[in-house]
Order: C-alpha cells, then structure tokens, then sequence
C-alpha cells in the first residue's frame, strides 16, 4: 500500500468542521488536563499539529469494559468524536468493525507496520492460575497474547484498575491469581491509569499528553499520571469544610445528608483515595460519588476491595495518617467543646499545609523520554 | 459435506466471542457455544457484607453499568425484608430507564449498524438526495446537503489517509449489504452523532448515582438525599432536560434510522428464530417492586411461540430455575447431571479442556465456563424480544400499539418478530418505551416531593445488629440483554453464599444434557453464509442478541469435524 502522508491532529479537527478557535480551547483545557503551565498551551497546541496519529490496539482481558465505556464518555466536544480517529485505534475489540480473521489481521498489521511505535492499551487483568486457562482468546492465554503485543510496544498503558492492580476479581481469595500488567511485562514504560473505572476525561488526557510529547506524563513512585493522581479526592473534595467543621452525615438520608454534610463517618474512603474524581468530577463535570450522596469507595487504590468493609469508616485501617488524629478530634468537636473544634482546625490545616507543599514538588514537570 | 468456518474474535460486543459454524449448502447446520474467561466472583464474595455486595457484582459488567448493582441491592432487601421508599424505587426506575435508552442506542449505531450499514458505500451518496431522503423519514434538524456533504468529505479524507482505524477491514461491499448509499450515509453521520449524544444521556445516572459507568446503589434505597445538594431543584431540571433530549434522540434518530434499515431487510424476518422460548423476569415497579402486577416490563413466559398462553414464572420456586454443568468446566458435589437451584448453587471449577495454546476444544465433554440455565427443563431466550413479547402477549396496550404499528409500518406478520430483525426491531421499540417511561417516574417524583414526600432511604435494617442470623433473598432485574436474578444465602451477618444467573448465560450457554441446544446455537442454525471468507450473516444474528460476555465464547461441531480456518481476506 501508498504511505499515505498521515493527517495530524489540528488537520483532523478542522475536518472535523471545528475552527482554529475550537482547537485553542481543547489545546488550553488539555493543557490544564495534564498539569502543565499556561504557557505551554502554545507547545501542546503545536505538537497536536504537527504530530501524527499514533497507532493504538487496545486489548481485553479479564474486565467489564467499563474502561471502554468510560473513554467514549469523555465530554469534551471533540474528545468522544476526535480522539478515536487522531490516535488511529486500529485494533479494539469494542468498536472496531472487522472481526475474525480480518480482525486478527488489523492486529498484525500494525504489531509488523509500527513496531517500537504503537502504543498497547491493556483493560483487564491477567489471571495466571492453572497455566492461565481461566482466560483464553482463540485458544491462547491472556498471558501469550499480552507478551506477544507488548514486545513491540512503545509504552503500555494499564487501563483501570483491573490491569493496575487487579481489581474486583484479585480480592481475596483471587481465585483464578489475576494479576496486574506492571507485574508481568518489564523493560516497558507503564503507564497506571487506575479507577473502577478511570474518568473519560482522565483517559483522553494521558493520551493527548502521549501525543503532543511524545513522552509519558510524569508519574508518581507508583507509576500514576502525577496530573490526576497525585491528590487525594478528601483534599478536593468540596464537602471538607464539614468535615473541618466536624459536621457529619451520621446514617444515610438524615437530616446532615440532606445539608450536604460531610460522608467520612458512613464510610467515605476519599482520606485515603488519590484520584481526581473532587477536581474534574464525572461526565463532563455532571457529579462524582460525594456529590451525589454516598462516600468514595476507594477504587483507583491498590486492593480497595480488601480495605474495609464500604460503610466502615476509613480510619479504621492502615494508612491513614494525619487525619486520623483530626478525626478524633473531630469527635470531640462533635461533643460541642469549642476548645476542640478549634484545636481540630488546628490540625486540619497543619495536614493541609503539608499536602500543598507536597503537590507542589510533584507538581514540577520533569519529562520522561520514550526509549525508541 | 459440510465446512467449519471460524470467525474469532467477534467483535463489537462485550467480552470475547468465538464463533465456529458448520455450513452447508450455503446454511449453517451446527454450531457449539463456547465461554472460557472466569473471575469466580461468587467465590470472592463469600464471607462479606451483604450491604457491599452492589460494588463488587456491579462489576461483572461496565456495558449494562448499574443493572447488577440494582439487582444485588434488591436481593438484599429481600433477604432483610426491606422496603424502600417510593422515591428511591422511582431513581431506579429512572436510572434504569436511562440505562436502557443509552444501552439501545449504542449498541444499534456502535455494535450492531455496520452489520447493515456499507461504510464505504455511503461515500457514494448524493449529499442532496440524502438530505431529501432524512427529511422525509425524520423532523431531526440536521438533515441539510451541507450537513451530510461535510460528513462526507471527512469521511473520504479519512478513507484516503490509509490510516482507517476501527473501519479497517469491514466486510464493506459484500452483497449482503443492500441499502442505497444514501441511507448508508444517514447510518454513518448518525454512528457519529450517536457517539456524541451518548454521554449526554448517562448524565441522569451520574446525577443520583456519582458517576458513570458502575454508579453507587444504597441497600435500602439510594445515597442522593432530595435536599440542598445531591437532588436539589437544579439538578432535577437537568434530570429533566436530559431526559427529553433523549427521548428526542431516539424518536427522532433511532427509530427512523432502525424502520429505515429494517425497511431493506425484511428478509432477515424469517432468519434467525431459534429456540422460539422466550422467559422475562419483569421491572420498572410502578407500586412497589414486591408488587409485580405494577411492572411495566410484565414478566412471564412463552414456549413454542405460542403467544395465546403466557407462564407464570416464580424464581423462589426450586424446580423453576436451574443451573446445570454438564458441558461446563465446573463440578457439583451431587456429580454432573444435577441441576441446582441458585440457593443451593455451587461455583467449583474444574477445566478440563485442553492446554493452551490450542486449536479446538473436545466439545464431546465439558466445553465452557458458562454453566446452562433452564426453566422447568426448557431452554430460554431472554432480552428485548422477550420482553416485548410477552408484554404483547399479556396484551398490554403499550405493548400492543406500538408492535402492531410497526408490523403495519413495515408490512410483516406478527411471526416476522421470531427472527433476527424481531430482536434488533424489538430493542428500537423498548428505547421508545424507557424513554416515555422515564419521563412518567420523573413527573411522579416530582409529584412525591411536593406533597413533601422526600425520603430516599430506609436505614431502619441498616445495622446488622437488626438482621435474623440467616437469610435467603432472591433478587431480579430486566438487564437491557435480558431477565438476571442474584440469589444470596446470608448467614451471621455475611454472606455464605451468592449465586447471579446472567442474561448471556441464558443465552450463549452450552448445550445440556439432554442436547438441547441454548439460544445463540439454536439462532444460528439455518442462517444463510453468502461467502465463508465473509460470514456476516452470523455477526448479524450473534449482534442481534447484544452478547454481553464477560468471557469468551466458541462453537464448535459435535461430530468433530475437521477445522480449516478461512484464508485471510483482504487486508
């Protein structure tokens, strides 16, 4: 076949019937999207027009297709639309129109034409007991098909945390051993992108960050897109003045629920979740789990289905820090002593000091380069 | 002599789908169903609370989001005798009504329109002609030669960059394909458009549910206080605005697209049929979910066709429901050829197939990890064609109007909706009816708040300090892919044992014992194969189900014929 030379991103949105206008504002809430300064609007605005489409296959495994679902949520005008075709999606069995063996073929195709290129999505986890027969696509283990498709990827991105960190199906007693892809694949830069499942808009952002600098976005120690996971959804939230307050929802549906209290005493795991979930909400800003009456459930962090019952408090167990003190202050400021809810501010805001110190040295933009 | 053709992975479903199918003389004579992905959550959830049960099973499915986590939370409440108020049935009603008008749309314009609809075919379209065409079908605003001439060329820059991404490889051109390029270009600028308007309407779940996909459920009702913040009169103006988008959606666009479509392949009336059983459940409670009379999906069921007598179904009732292993990958201690009601339902697995990498599976033994589901020993189709069938037989007047005017529409006989185009025809039609049904429990929650009814939850039996020391409860749901129930056995306050028969189980499950083949199997028998290289004609029937996997599925011939897998077509 003709190379053809292939269109980049500004060219397909001003196919797509959108205007230079338009782009500028996709480029700047990207921009925003993935943590960078304001006056790099400019360089991402650049890149998406002069960069080509990056070849994407897109695998599942042990999953629900949540993580699918969720990317063509992404809410932005352009996002559900455009990202599909800027980054040429040429293999995902959700969408794609082949099947069979044309289908297998639009795999190989692109494993042979963009080796080192592509960049390999995995949704799903891998299960590796019994020799790996508790999942298997024409005959082969998730395991065969996932080693075959990483060799000649360019990064991997771990969708969910299926493939992050093994989700629902790697809670106690993980019958079937399904394990995460960091843990099976080496030698690749790996991307988490956790979340039951990540927010569309999350999703959309690391891939537009891929592509407008060829890089990865800079990740925390345990290998997240710093932009989205490096705060905690308890430090975003918009119902924390409750909680400094010591204003609680005491059993779903009373009258504290009805104010808009604060969730932490029927479970909320927010104080220990790092997600974006307070910042850019879900479905293009509609809500998030606070918002809509029930405490985060934790499920962008490693083994949240084993940490605690749902309506547990979430000082109950490890890793809780700082705010477990400012809860149990926080009790006796319910108790109504105006020493304690001062000495309870006290504390809060010491903890918050602290975590604003620490965003901003995460915050700072070192750049990982691909290996080519 | 028959010849084994395979086609793997079938795509634009949820989950893998592997199909293989015997034809001959241009028909399909056998085929065998496959599962063979498994996370064993029944076996994860034992020993938890009941109350988190919703998050963990919500999982099992992020396409038919919400649907499980309704149908745990249900099962709970009926273990705890649990009644939720009258608000919090109707949030579910309506997140379930949104459910389904998202779930209908997507999967016709994303998983199932380009069985139908020629992509490249529709680059031949007179933009002109087409704009003539989509104002006589439909008063949808964008309809002018501009609009489609525009989709047009982008479409055809898109062809020419040699980059074709997910069109890649169609089956485009093959003759089974028969709409005028005109009306493929209604199909694809709609494929399109659809993508954008789907987020739009999940919105409504996002609203009382946090997020979506898996939005958060409440055992005892739902979490969205009516108050200052979660459900206040803003966000229910929204729920509203949303609403009747949608509904303008799916009148407007869908069911025009759809009659359209369906208007080419009458054919496809006749093909596709299958096992003629159809079993419904039964949802959308409009007086309370303990009173079933009040469904607007009534449950029943139909056997043989018959739709003169519909059965009472009653899943507390051990000899009603049944799970049988004798084809799966799972052993039962009473052996093999037991069936088990899901309160005495077991999950031990034991795959016996061969080593992989393989090419077949001995499909003389076990052959999946999907166990069989029968009623009363019956095998089942269950999803929109049952649903609507059984409202129809019932002769509910919502049922009854809008089927007899599609039939005149179209100008076919009732046993026209036995067939491949009756399923994909019959989820346009409940589209039409969630979305109408949607706006009701809207305006009777309206109604509720302003005669100061505001309460969502009834925690009363919240604490488990209140629970009897063991419980049984049965829960069920109308998935948008068909009947689904949760059994739970909770004991000392967790659960001891949590069963879920799926929808897809009803449907793609192995033969059982007695050889009777379940529905995907029996649906594929006599399908017409144009060309074996090209078997579109079996994507159209499998698609005509919405598979919704979670696992992979195969079939395979039961005589053990050899397999000779079709040479690469194109590129």
């Amino acid at each position: 076949m003709l190379e053809v030379k292939q269109p980049t991103y500004y060219e397909e949105v001003i196919r797509k019937g959108y205007n230079r206008r338009d782009f500028m504002k996709f480029a700047s809430m990207m921009t925003a999207f993935i943590g960078l300064e304001k006056s790099s609007i400019g360089q991402v605005a650049k890149a998406m027009e002069t960069k080509s489409r990056i070849p994407i296959i897109w695998l599942h495994f042990q999953e629900c297709t949540c993580c699918s679902e969720s990317f063509i949520r992404s809410s932005h005008p352009m996002v559900a639309d455009i990202l599909l075709d800027m980054v040429s999606l040429d293999y995902t069995e959700t969408l794609m129109a082949a099947s069979g063996i044309q289908a297998e073929q639009s795999l190989k195709n692109t494993m042979s034409k963009y080796k080192g290129e592509y960049i390999l999505c995995v949704e799903g986890s891998v299960p590796l007991a019994a020799d790996g027969v508790y999942c298997m696509i024409g005959g082969k283990t998730s395991m065969q098909i996932l080693d075959e498709a990483a060799a000649g990827a360019k990064a991997i991105i771990a969708w969910g945390s299926c493939a992050s960190n093994g989700c629902v199906q790697s809670a106690k007693p993980n019958p079937t051993q399904a394990t995460p892809i960091h843990k099976l694949i080496k030698g690749k830069p790996i991307i988490k992108v956790p979340g039951c499942p990540p927010i569309g808009e999350v999703m959309a952002g690391v891939i537009v960050h891929l592509l407008t600098f060829g890089t990865i976005p800079e990740l925390d120690r345990v290998g997240r897109p710093k932009a989205f996971y490096s705060k905690r959804v308890h430090d975003t939230c918009y119902r924390r003045p409750y909680f400094d307050a010591g204003l609680f929802v005491e059993t779903f549906d009373d009258e504290n629920a009805r104010k808009g209290y604060c969730l932490y005493k029927v479970g909320c795991k927010g104080p220990s979740t790092y997600n974006a979930c307070g910042v850019m909400k879900w479905n293009g800003g509609t809500s998030f789990p606070i918002q809509s009456g029930h405490g985060c459930i934790g499920c962008s962090e490693e083994n949240y289905w084993d940490n605690g019952r749902l309506y547990d408090r979430a000082s109950s167990f490890a890793g809780f820090g700082i705010e477990a003190d400012a809860d149990t202050v926080g009790k006796i400021a319910l108790g109504a002593t105006g020493i304690a809810i001062a000495a309870h501010a006290v504390a809060t805001n010491l903890g918050k000091k602290h975590s604003i110190q620490d965003l901003e040295n995460e915050g700072k933009i070192s750049e990982h380069e691909l290996p080519s | 002599m028959s010849k084994r053709i395979v086609v793997d992975p079938i795509t634009r479903i949820e989950g893998h789908l592997r199909v293989e199918a015997d034809i001959e003389n241009g028909k399909i004579v056998d085929a065998f169903s496959s599962g063979t992905m498994v996370r064993l959550l029944e076996e994860i959830l034992q020993g938890r609370d009941p109350r988190d049960a919703w998050a963990y099973v919500g999982r099992v499915c992020g396409v038919c989001t919400s649907t499980h986590s309704l149908t745990s939370v249900r099962t709970v409440e009926d273990a705890l005798g649990i009644v939720v108020p009258p608000n919090a049935e109707l949030v579910r009603n309506l997140m379930h009504c949104v459910l389904y008008m998202h779930d209908h749309v997507v999967h016709f314009y994303h998983l199932h329109a380009m069985d139908w609809v020629d992509v490249v075919n529709a680059l031949k379209a007179d933009p002109k002609k087409t704009s003539e065409l989509a104002q006589t079908i439909s008063k949808w605003p964008k309809s002018s030669p501009g609009y489609f001439s525009d989709i047009q060329k982008r479409v055809s820059k898109f062809v020419e960059s040699g980059q074709l991404g997910i069109f890649a490889n169609g089956y485009w051109g093959h003759p089974a394909y028969k709409l005028p390029a005109e009306v493929n270009l209604i199909g694809l600028a709609h494929y399109l458009e659809a993508l954008e308007w789907q987020k739009e309407i999940v919105k409504v779940q996002a609203i009382f549910g946090g997020k979506n996909p898996h939005p958060n459920y409440l055992v005892g009702g739902m979490a969205c206080s009516i108050g200052l913040d979660d459900v206040n009169a803003e966000r229910l103006a929204y729920v509203h605005q949303l609403l009747k988008q949608g509904k303008d959606f799916i009148n407007q666009v869908y069911i025009p697209d759809l009659m359209a479509v369906a208007s080419f392949y009458k054919d496809w009336g006749a093909i596709g049929g299958g096992l003629g059983n159809y079993l419904v459940y039964g949802d959308l409670p409009t007086n309370g979910y303990a009173d079933t009379k009040s469904y607007k999906f009534p449950s029943g069921a139909i056997l043989n066709k018959d739709i003169s007598k519909v059965h009472e179904v009653d899943l507390r009732k051990e000899d009603e429901v049944q799970e049988f292993i004798t084809n799966s990958w799972y052993d039962y201690k009473e052996g093999k050829d037991k069936g088990l009601h899901p309160w005495k339902g077991e999950s031990k697995i034991n795959y016996n197939g061969p080593k992989p990498p393989f090419e077949h599976l001995d499909t003389s033994k076990e052959y999946s990890y999907l166990k069989t589901p029968r009623w009363k020993g019956h095998a089942m189709e269950v999803g929109p064609l049952a649903r609507v069938l059984v409202g129809y037989a019932r002769g509910v007047e919502e049922y009854k109007a809008i089927v007899d005017k599609t039939l005149k529409d179209l100008d076919v006989p009732v046993a026209a909706l036995f067939s491949t185009l009756g399923r994909t025809a019959a989820r346009g039609l409940e589209a039409v009816l969630a979305a109408d049904w949607a706006l009701e429990f809207y305006d009777s929650l309206i109604a509720n708040i302003k005669a100061g009814d505001t309460k969502m939850a009834e925690m009363s039996k919240f604490n488990p300090s209140t629970w009897p020391k063991e419980a049984l409860g049965v829960g069920h749901s109308e998935a948008p892919r068909g009947a689904l129930a949760h059994w739970i056995n909770i004991k000392d306050e967790k659960i001891a044992n949590y069963q879920l028969v799926v929808p897809t189980t009803w449907n793609a499950s192995p033969r059982d014992g007695k050889g009777q083949m379940s529905a995907y199997e029996a649906a594929l028998i006599d399908t017409p194969v144009h060309d074996e290289n090209q078997p579109l004609e079996i994507i159209r029937t499998i698609h005509s189900f919405d598979p919704c996997m979670a696992c992979s599925v195969h079939l395979y011939d039961e005589n053990g014929k050899t397999i000779s897998r079709i040479s690469v077509v194109g590129d």
